[in-house]
This record gives C-alpha cells, structure tokens and sequence, in this order.
C-alpha cells in the first residue's frame, strides 16, 4: 500500500512530497532529501515521526523531498498521503496563533479579494502582503481533480499558520456536493468567509449552512457565505440567492463559466454580460449585502483593467477578484471614492446637516434645491470614504462649507 | 588563529603567505610602494606594431607558462566566456602544474575546469567560486585554499602586490595587432574590459585574445596596447547571448516587487530621492525595479539624478537618454543596450575599480554615492551581512563590487526575511563578509530595520507611515515563520578566505561536514 502527495520537480519551492509505504513490521523507517537539511533535517525528520505517531503508524516507509517547505505544509502533505491509505478522521492539527482567530464584519470592505491557489503553499506565505481587503485559499478552479484532496489539508493549516495582515479569511470551496466534504475538513478553523462557486439556488446556500451546522461547535453566523453565480440559472434566481440567509454577506457574479454556458464569447467590452451584471447587482442591493464582480482575467493588461474597474462601479458593483497582486492596488483605489466625489459629497452632507439643525425642510447647496436620493447618495460616499480611510470619522468639525 | 576585529578566528598564514587580521574599517595602513612591473623596451617588440603568435597555446609558451604560476582572466564575458577553460586546457596538456587562477570572478561554465582542480593542474582559486566550484572547494577537494576579494579588493591586491600576476589573459572583443583593445564593439561586445584594467598595468605577461581584429587603431582602447606582450585571434571568444545575461528583466515576482517599491518608499520618505542625488542599483530583478520606482519619482518631480553606478542596461541608459540621469558611471554592461550606449554616448562613462572602488587610492567613487542597494544572503541582528556563503555553508556567490559599495552614504538591502524556510535575518551570518557598522538599512517583506547607529534615517522617517521594526523583531519574526535553525556543522579545515577591501582577512570558510 503506497501514496502521496505534495509536489516534486525542478521548479517546486517551499514545498515537498512525500510518499508513504505501510508496512507490517520494521518500524518507522524516513528517508528524507532535503534543501535545508542543515539547519531543519532533524526538525523535519522529528515531525514526520509525530504525525505518524499521532495516526498510530508503527511500520512504515516515509520518502520525503523537501524543497524548503515549512512545518505545516509538510504536516499536510503527510496527513494527506495517511488518510489515502487509512481513511480517519483525526486531525493532525499544529498550534494556532491566538492572531488569527479574528471576525470580520458583516458589511466590512471586499473591494479586492486575491485568489490563491490551495494546491500552492509558496504562493501562500506573502498572500498577506500586497493590501487586499481578502485572500481567498482557492480548492475549486485552481486545483486539480487529482490534487483536490490533498489541498483540502493544505488549506486548512494554512489557515491555521498564516498570518493575512488582517485581511479577511476566505475559502473557496468545490461546487457542491463536492464542496460539503471541504467545510468537514474547514470547520473550526480561522475562515471568516466561504465562497459558494456555481451557485444555483437559495438551496445550495441552504446545504452549506446545514453542513455548518452539523459539524461546527461554533455558530454558523460568525462564517459569512459568499456565493458567486455562474450560469443562467444562478443569475436568475439572483435574489433567492442572496436572502436566503442571514451570513449572505456578498454575491459575486463569475462571467467565465456564465459566458460558457451561456455559449456566448467574452469579450472586453462585457456587453453581452451587461444584463447579467446589472441582475446581480441589483438582486444584491435589493437583498442589503454587497454585489462583487468577476475577476479580470488578463493580469498583463493594467490599462484594460481600469477601464473594467471604472464600468464595474459605474453600474453599482463594489469590489472584484484578484488573481494577481498587482491587480489589488488599482482595485482598491479604483472601488474607492474619488477626491473630488467625496469633497462633493462632504458639501452635500454638511448643507443637508445644517439645514436639519436650523429645522429647515428644503435643502440648498448654493442656488440648487438638493433631493433626498442625492443626499443618500452622498452620504454613501461618505460612509465608504471613511471605511477606505479616505476621510476622517469626524470630518465636520473640521469642514468649511 | 587570532581573533579579528570581528571576532573571527584567522590563521597566521594561508596558502603559506602571513595573513593580516581584519583590524576594523580605516584601521590597517600600509606603508611603503606600489608593486611595480618589470621594465620593457620596445628594443624588444616589433616596430610594426604586429604582436600577433599564432593561437593561444604559443601565446602562453612565450609568456613562459610553468608551474605555480598566477594566471589571471576576466569575467566580461560572464557565463559565456570560452577562453579561461582553454588556458588551463594548454596548461594541462603541457603537463604544467600548480597554477594558481585569478579571475575577476568565476561563472557555472567553469565548472569545466574541476578535473584540473583534481589533478593539480590548478592549485586554487582566488576569485569567485559558486555552482559546482563553490559545492566543490566547500567539500574541502581543493588543494589550495581559496581567496574571494571585491572587485576593488582585486585591484587593491594587485596594486600592493599581494598577488603577482605572471600572466594575464584579456579577452578582448575588438583589439588591434597591437594590443589596443576595446570591449564596446564586436559579435562579443561586452561593453567595457575595467575588470581587466589592474592585470594589465601589472603582470608581467599580457595576452590579448579577440575574434574581432581590426587594423591599428583600435579606437577606443580601453587596453593599452602598450602594456600588452602579444596578441591572438581566435574563432570565437565568447558565446553573446550568455554574455548578456538573464538578471537584466524587472522582476515579475511580486514579493520582490513588493520589496522594491518598499524601499524606493524608504528612500522617499528619508529624503533621498532629490535633485542632483546618485545611487548605485545592480542588475538584479529587485535592483532594477528599484531604479524604475526611483525613475517615476524623478519623472513626477522633473529633478534629475546627477549620476547611476551601475552595471548598466536598458533602463538606466534610457534615463540617461530622457535626460532625466546626468551620467551613468558604468562598471560593466548587462545588456545590448548597455554596449550600444557606451559606444555612442559620452555620458555613458567606461570605468573601473580603480576609479569606482580600490580602497588603496586617493579616494573612490564608492563612497560619493548617495543611495546604494545591495543583495545578501544573511544580515545578522548586529546588520553583518554575508554574501559568500549560503545558510548551509556552501560557498554561493563571489564578493563583486559589494563590499567596496558598503562606502556608499546609505547602503540598503532588500531582501526577503526568508527563502524556501531559510531565515535571511539571523542571529549570527555564517560567513561576515561586510562589518554592520556599514549597513544601514535592511527592507524585507515584512518590516524596514534601520541600524541604529544611523539615528539620522531614524528621525527622518519617523510618522511616515512606513514598517520600521527592530532587527531583532525581524530575526524572530522570521524564526516563528522558518523554526529555528540549527548552524551547518563544518570541519575544521580552511577552504576559502574572505578579504576585506584593504587586504586584511575578515572571516574565512570552513569544509561542510557531510
């Protein structure tokens, strides 16, 4: 009986494989070829003897090629390689740091969210880094089917190790059912968010939800759901979707796969999804959570990309996903008010504030009669240049009108 | 063994030659003359000017070629080089012994020379030793000891006559019959022949070799044919598309992107980005976005820097051609672009380290830069830093022009915390190549650590919003991540030395035990 996982080859950093053979009798027997074993060999060696030990393997031959990857991920890949072999449902779980088990808020800023593929430990060390508002493990699209196992282990003690600079903690998971057997192994871990790909109705939310429940000692409503709609059908029950549940936090639309089944060609100009788009956004208003917008898929093309950030917000969309860092920046000046839209807006909110405390019914900026939705609208901006640290919570005391 | 300033122990002698421990920064002052070369007459070289002997083997016979000698090349061509293995091949099967190598630094293509290592061919290196020649002089198989000097530690060494070269072999990508030779022009133009210029005012024997003669002058000569015993064509000197080399991209990685723009913000914020300022930025992927932050800066604010050091390549020399750089005081070229520069614009100046950094001079222009940015492979919490050796003890990389650029006004290395689970921050550098008290600011991914002796960069950067952290938060930092370590087991046997710009010995490298 043989197995493994992890990753091998020229080119794999920070990472390692390992192939597990049980045996009856000779004991634990590690062979191990390492990059660093100078300075971690015999550390390495020791924590492969402790997993082991931890799934009651007393004979066994453990080959592991170690390009320089760290305790978690080695711990990983062996548990992975343990449980092809003899299905359990231990955890072998390393310390978290008390850091990382922080909430996020309900209506907190999702203007960028980096995917990171869950199959990509090097990948994951700096997802921290570059400023995004999220980072999402990704166990769908970037993974694999034959790697899709062995990454839900990464995932989970990456979760576990890595410290995001406080960004938001997401997980996309398979597309269901096969996303249920991911939140088994995510449950009690540092997720403040999973991401439901191909969601097609209020009932997928539903399953998730009650798969949340069933296995979590924690509550469910402290992990919000962002389900991101693909196809036809998704877009259409749009609405459904985003009420049918209290930790519905945002909806993202994916115009890849809806495109696909659409049979329709995607194109820069995003006209053919312009209705798509608009449905979801305005399902997601309608439902009081946030509308997200798909990811813009040409990493090179940072002029593309601003356009397609400017359209995105034009039309109500309040964020978008990242598939690389240097997207993160543009996205999220670009999903922030302007300089000269928030100083609009402070003169709209100051005028309709004084006019309230003089008990004035008709607000006037200058000659113009201001309308109620405007003053809405202004102190949107208001609301979210404060969220992006653009403004100052008490920006009035210091306003001249 | 002695302690030195640094608190390394240093054999009384290597290689049988008294060793001078390092004694601090300034501190050693030799006295006494220059070493000088023999007198020639021109009694004894053809009116003609022709110097021309058929092929390099009847090159090396007539410079005498015999054992122990010093034999020196030049690393113009970086990994494309196809002289240097040829010397030791004539060498070899002239049965000639106990050579000592002496290149401006080594390249992988080397590794050609290991069987000549082996069978005592070669004695040692005193250069550059990674790849294969680093695994290999760390197991302890060479038979001499091996020296790593900075570029102008090189020269400094030749100068003083610590190294007495027998014969020098330049390989010359244009040169006349003659001697004159120059390294801006032909299939194997690499810019400029600097690395070359201290052998060939000092040894006693010069070769030039090119694969592109052209009749007398050759203009310019960055080689004095004056100084050169004969001369040589051959087919091919050097292979081009390794001689530009694949370090000359901006990187695409966004960690080191990361780095990069942290520290042009650091440089920004202390004040250093200003008219007229000059900074040094090798060829790097980190370096040279580094150069791309600092170019937008410059565009943003239209002020100019009055010169870059560099290894130069496309976007320095495209700065100096928007006029928004003075001059570019060129070490070596990195790309076509580089070359092309050089051979067509004035301000793109030809230099070498004895202009930019021998410390036995009357100055260098190492220390007039304002902004330097180095590489290296370990800091230590007291900001020593290694370039030489890997965590494991491994001899990695050559010393280059690092050590003499540790003059600079404010010397910074980006670096990642750590590499694949190795810390880069540790608490003690397995090799001390450059003393801390020259480091003054280490960027990593994670944080900015100011030495704090330089109180003034403290001050300056101050409320900027940057992540300044202690070095010492930094090394733990990077240990909770990584683990921590345990140090590489050597014996005790001295395989290599590492030298400080004025001579004296500053660590040395001991075998890996297996």
């Amino acid at each position: 009986m043989k197995a493994n996982a992890g990753n091998r080859g020229e080119k794999v950093r920070s990472d390692c494989y390992v192939e597990l053979e049980l045996c009856d009798e000779g004991g634990i027997q590690v062979d191990l070829k390492s990059k660093v074993e100078a300075l971690y060999g015999n550390s390495i060696r020791a924590l492969c003897r402790e997993v082991l030990s931890f799934f009651e393997i007393d004979h066994c031959k453990l080959f592991v090629e170690d390009k320089g990857a760290l305790n978690w991920v080695i711990a990983a890949r062996l548990e992975a390689a343990i449980k092809r072999l003899t299905p359990n449902s231990k955890s072998f779980l390393l310390p978290v740091d008390d850091k990382l088990n922080y909430t996020t808020e309900k209506k907190c800023q999702r203007r960028s969210r980096l995917y990171i593929p869950g199959v990509n430990p090097k990948l994951m060390l700096n997802a921290g880094l570059y400023g995004a508002d999220g980072i999402i493990f990704d166990l769908e699209d970037a993974v694999a089917p034959g790697k899709k196992y062995e990454s839900r282990f990464l995932v989970r003690n990456a979760l576990r190790a890595i410290d995001l600079n406080g960004a938001e903690r997401m997980v996309r998971i398979n597309q269901l059912p096969e996303g249920l057997k991911d939140i088994e192994v995510l449950t009690d871990q540092p997720v403040n968010l999973i991401l439901i790909p191909k969601c097609e109705s209020g009932a997928d939310i539903h399953a998730v939800n009650s798969q949340l429940n069933s296995l979590s000692s924690q509550k469910t409503n402290s992990i919000h759901l962002m389900p991101i709609v693909e196809s036809a059908k998704g877009v259409l029950n749009a609405f459904e979707i985003a009420t049918a549940a209290e930790n519905v936090v945002a909806i993202a639309i994916g115009l890849e796969d809806y495109t696909a089944d659409m049979g329709i060609q995607r194109t820069t100009s995003g006209n053919e999804t312009q209705w798509a788009r608009n449905m979801v956004v305005n399902a997601a208003v309608a439902a009081g959570i946030q509308p997200i917008d798909s990811v813009f898929s040409d990493v090179e093309n940072m002029e593309a990309l601003e356009k397609n950030i400017n359209e995105s917000r034009s039309i109500g969309f309040v964020g978008m996903g990242c598939i690389h860092p240097r997207q993160i920046k543009p996205i999220n000046s670009g999903y922030s008010p302007s300089e000269k839209e928030i100083e609009k807006a402070k003169r709209v909110v100051d005028a309709f504030m004084k006019a309230k405390e003089k008990g004035l019914g008709v607000v006037a900026l200058g000659s113009k009669m201001i309308d109620a939705p405007v003053v809405k609208r202004a102190q949107q901006t208001i609301d979210n240049a404060i969220a992006n640290g653009l403004l100052n919570q008490n920006w009035r005391e210091n306003h001249e009108a | 063994m002695k302690l030195n300033a640094v608190g390394r122990a240093i054999p009384e002698t290597i290689n049988g030659k008294p060793v001078v421990p390092f004694q601090g920064v300034g501190k050693y002052r030799p006295t006494g003359k220059k070493f000088a070369p023999n007198i020639a007459s021109c009694a004894d070289y053809p009116d003609d000017g022709n110097k021309l002997v058929p092929n390099l083997k009847e090159a090396l016979l007539k410079a005498g070629l015999k054992d122990g000698m010093t034999i020196s090349t030049h690393h113009h061509f970086r990994n494309g080089d196809l002289i240097a293995n040829q010397i030791f091949d004539v060498a070899h099967e002239l049965g000639v012994k106990d050579l000592v190598w002496f290149p401006s630094a080594s390249f992988p293509c080397h590794k050609h020379l290991i069987p000549y290592l082996e069978d005592g061919t070669i004695h040692r290196i005193e250069g550059s030793m990674n790849g294969d020649l680093g695994r290999f002089a760390s197991e302890g198989k060479m038979t001499g000891v091996g020296v790593l000097r900075s570029h102008g530690g090189r020269y400094q060494a030749v100068q003083d006559g610590d190294v007495q070269i027998d014969i020098a072999v330049i390989a010359a990508p244009t040169a006349d019959a003659f001697g004159n030779a120059t390294g801006d022009r032909g299939d194997a133009a690499c810019g400029l022949l600097g690395f070359a210029l201290a052998d060939s005012q000092y040894a006693d024997k010069v070769i030039v070799v090119t694969d592109n003669l052209v009749p007398f002058p050759c203009i310019p000569w960055q080689i004095h044919g004056n100084l050169v015993d004969y001369t040589v064509e051959v087919d091919k000197i050097g292979i081009p598309e390794k001689i530009i080399s694949g370090t000359t991209q901006i990187t695409k990685s966004p960690d080191r992107l990361f780095i990069a723009e942290l520290t042009a913000q650091f440089c920004d914020a202390a004040g250093l980005v200003k008219d007229g300022f000059s900074y040094q930025a090798g060829a790097g992927g980190t370096s040279l976005s580094i150069g791309l932050f600092f170019e937008r800066l410059m565009r943003e604010r239209q002020i100019k820097a009055r010169f870059v050091r560099a290894g130069s390549n496309q976007y320095p020399v495209r700065m100096l051609e928007d006029g928004i750089v003075d001059y570019i005081l060129d070490g070596q070229t990195f790309d076509l672009e580089g070359v092309r520069s050089m051979r067509e614009n004035s301000n793109h100046v030809n230099t070498s380290p004895f202009t930019s950094y021998n410390y036995h001079g009357k100055g260098n222009f190492a220390s007039m830069v304002d902004i330097v940015i180095l590489g290296a492979t370990e800091v230590d919490v007291e900001f020593n830093a290694n370039v030489v050796t890997h965590s494991d003890g491994y001899l990695l990389h050559g010393i280059g022009g690092w050590q003499n650029c540790l003059f600079g006004k404010c010397v910074i290395l980006p670096i990642p915390l750590f590499r694949d689970r190795v810390p880069v921050v540790v608490d003690e550098v397995t090799t001390l190549c450059g003393p801390g008290e020259l480091i003054d600011v280490i960027v990593t991914e994670r944080g900015i650590a100011i030495n704090p002796r330089r109180t003034d960069l403290i001050e300056k950067v101050k409320d900027k919003g940057l992540p300044i952290k202690t070095i010492e938060e930094l090394k733990e930092e990077a240990e909770k991540i990584c683990g921590k370590p345990n140090k590489p087991q050597f014996t005790d046997k001295i395989i290599a030395a590492i030298k400080w710009v004025d001579g004296t010995v500053i660590d040395v490298v001991k075998q890996v035990k297996h």
